[in-house]
């Protein structure tokens, strides 16, 4: 039985090694590149489930890494960087990132970040969506709660379910209200927050504490299924 | 100048002094000069002040000659005086230069040294627990109990996240230093922030009780989302870190109007963004709760742990964004951090295009 492969490619040799034995003692495969170079041949040639990408590598710059990966490599790719630099994330989320991580970070939010990538791309095209305590269905456009409806309007319903569909992945500010609203209205981020907080008072148990749609301070918004 | 003002007045007094007294007159005035100015200008006013004094007022007036040896030697002593004068004058003030310069250095490698001390105290006691505990890991493990080993790591853990801790403080210290901190302002629903903020603290609120109260009628603000979270969480870890277990820490957010006057002078009405921390601790004590903002302070006998940037990057966040933060302390006991930040709001609640 083949593991799941994921390829990491970070030019530090300590963040190599540390990362290939929690891949390899969680039942992944680890394969390693210290180069960006290096990394695009090894995908190229045996293309992993998913990549782990530092965005900081001293060939190339991790985010034309990323744009050449995105032409032709589909699995999900998390970036990994050091500094929390707001922008530079956007960025590379915007560029086709689905997640990302800042050094130092915890195994276990790695290893969840993962496993909630995986599992997406596993489900694919089932019209319901289940998450925990609600359940989209697709095909009815409808969600209900306990077996009961919950009335969203259009522009909540649309919404909660780009984000379901692309659960695990964090959406940035942009891209929501591109997506929902259209181009134009990119910079109108106000609209956003109301329809958040809208929605989660509908469908969280406590908005408040929200467990299904998660805040990245500054980026944007990451939909959980379950716990 | 002064010398030949001095020697106006002298003449003009002349008649009824006699020429002595005002060659008494230009030494003052010379040594006056002295003590304010360069060596080299008052070398300069008392070559002057002789000739004048010689031309001016010894008889034969009028000319530089000189008639009795007694006015000649007075000439002499008056040159060799104020020469002297001006020569002595300008050591001490050397001197005295010196010896400020030397308790500023002095100042400055205290300071230094003060900061240093902290700082390397607050980074090494992680690094030391995290080189102790994997030592004893790599060369003792078989000897170990499962409860030690499992300690050791534990430790290490904490001891990482804690210098992890102390480095963000400090880059964020040299972002504030260095000017660089530009605003990445957006729409904040404050309720996400305080929340979120909140649920960062989860693991570190030992057990102190956070309340929170976020004003139902709140309109979108826009401010920098990263930043102002740093800032609450800041003073959420403060709170934390010096109040008796068991306590309770309150976060209130609400907003205030006030007049103000717009970009073409009209006067109209704008609310801020308060945000009130309190906890029901001891307080400061009242001789140091002026310097809680101060870079590297921290209070005297307090516990191990922090390098006194906190608070202090808390306040320069908050003054990013012209708003203002201010320290009390309670009656009753317990402090309470008041923020308070001007800015755009939108009172955009439900939208139509549905």
């Amino acid at each position: 039985m083949n593991k799941p492969e994921i390829l990491i490619i970070d030019d530090e040799p300590q963040i190599r090694k540390m990362l290939q034995i929690t891949l390899e003692s969680n039942d992944y495969q680890a394969s390693d590149a210290s180069t960006g170079k290096e990394g695009l041949t090894i995908a190229a040639n045996h293309p992993p489930v998913l990549i782990l990408l530092d965005l900081g590598l001293p060939d190339k710059n991790g985010h034309s890494v990323l744009k050449e990966l995105r032409h032709w490599y589909h699995n999900p790719i998390i970036i990994l960087s050091v500094q929390s630099n707001e922008e530079d994330i956007v960025k590379a989320l915007d560029t086709g990132a689905n997640d990302y991580l800042i050094k130092p970070f915890r195994t276990g939010e790695l290893l969840a970040r993962i496993r909630s990538l995986l599992r997406k791309t596993a489900t694919g095209n089932d019209p319901v969506i289940d998450c925990g305590d609600f359940v989209i269905d697709l095909s009815a456009r409808t969600v209900t709660k306990n077996d009961e409806w919950i009335k969203l309007t259009s522009t909540e319903y649309s919404l909660l379910v780009l984000m379901a569909k692309n659960e695990g992945k964090v959406l940035t500010h942009h891209y929501l209200l591109k997506e929902i609203w259209g181009p134009a209205y990119q910079l109108e981020s106000q609209y956003l927050r109301v329809y958040v907080a809208q929605l989660r008072k509908k469908i969280e148990t406590d908005s408040n504490r929200p467990k299904h749609i998660i805040t990245e301070s500054g980026v944007g918004y990451r939909f959980i299924a379950k716990e | 100048m002064t010398v030949v003002l001095a020697a106006t007045l002298g003449y003009s007094i002349s008649d009824f002094v006699g020429y002595r007294v005002v060659a008494l007159l230009l030494l003052v005035t010379v040594s006056i000069l002295a003590i304010f100015s360069d060596i080299i200008p008052v070398l300069l006013a008392a070559i002057l002040s002789a000739l004048i004094w010689d031309f001016f007022f010894i008889p034969p007036r009028y000319t530089f000659s000189i008639d009795n040896t007694e006015d000649a030697l007075m000439l002499l002593m008056y040159f060799i005086i104020a020469l002297v004068n001006a020569v002595l004058t300008d050591r001490i003030k050397k001197i005295q230069k010196e010896v400020q310069k030397k308790e500023e250095k002095e100042n400055t490698i205290k300071l230094y040294n003060t900061l240093l001390n902290s700082l390397s105290h607050e980074l090494r006691t992680p690094i030391s627990t995290i080189i102790g505990a994997s030592d004893n890991l790599l060369s003792n493990a078989d000897r170990l109990s499962k409860e030690n080993h499992n300690e050791l790591i534990h430790e290490i853990s904490t001891a990482s996240m804690r210098l992890n801790q102390q480095v963000e403080n400090l880059l964020n210290m040299s972002r504030l230093e260095s000017g660089v901190i530009r605003l990445n302002k957006d729409w904040c629903d404050i309720g996400e922030l305080v929340y979120s903020t909140a649920g960062k603290m989860n693991g570190s609120l030992n057990n102190h009780t956070l309340k929170i109260s976020v004003a139902d009628d709140l309109p979108l603000f826009r401010l920098d989302f990263g930043l102002i979270e740093r800032v609450i969480y800041n003073i959420l870890s403060n709170a934390v870190q010096y109040t008796p277990e068991g306590s309770t820490i309150l976060i209130d957010a609400h907003s205030s109007d006030y007049i103000t006057t717009d970009k073409i002078g009209l006067e109209i009405i704008a609310s801020k963004l308060i945000l009130a921390i309190s906890d029901n601790g001891k307080g400061f004590p009242e001789n140091e709760i002026e310097k809680v903002f101060d870079k590297f302070y921290r209070l005297e006998n307090s516990k191990a742990g922090g390098t006194g940037l906190g608070l202090s990057i808390a306040k320069g966040f908050v003054e990013a964004h012209n708003g203002t933060i201010k320290v009390q302390n309670w009656k009753s006991g317990g402090a309470e951090f008041i923020i308070e930040i001007p800015t755009q709001t939108s009172y955009i609640k439900a939208l139509k295009n549905e």
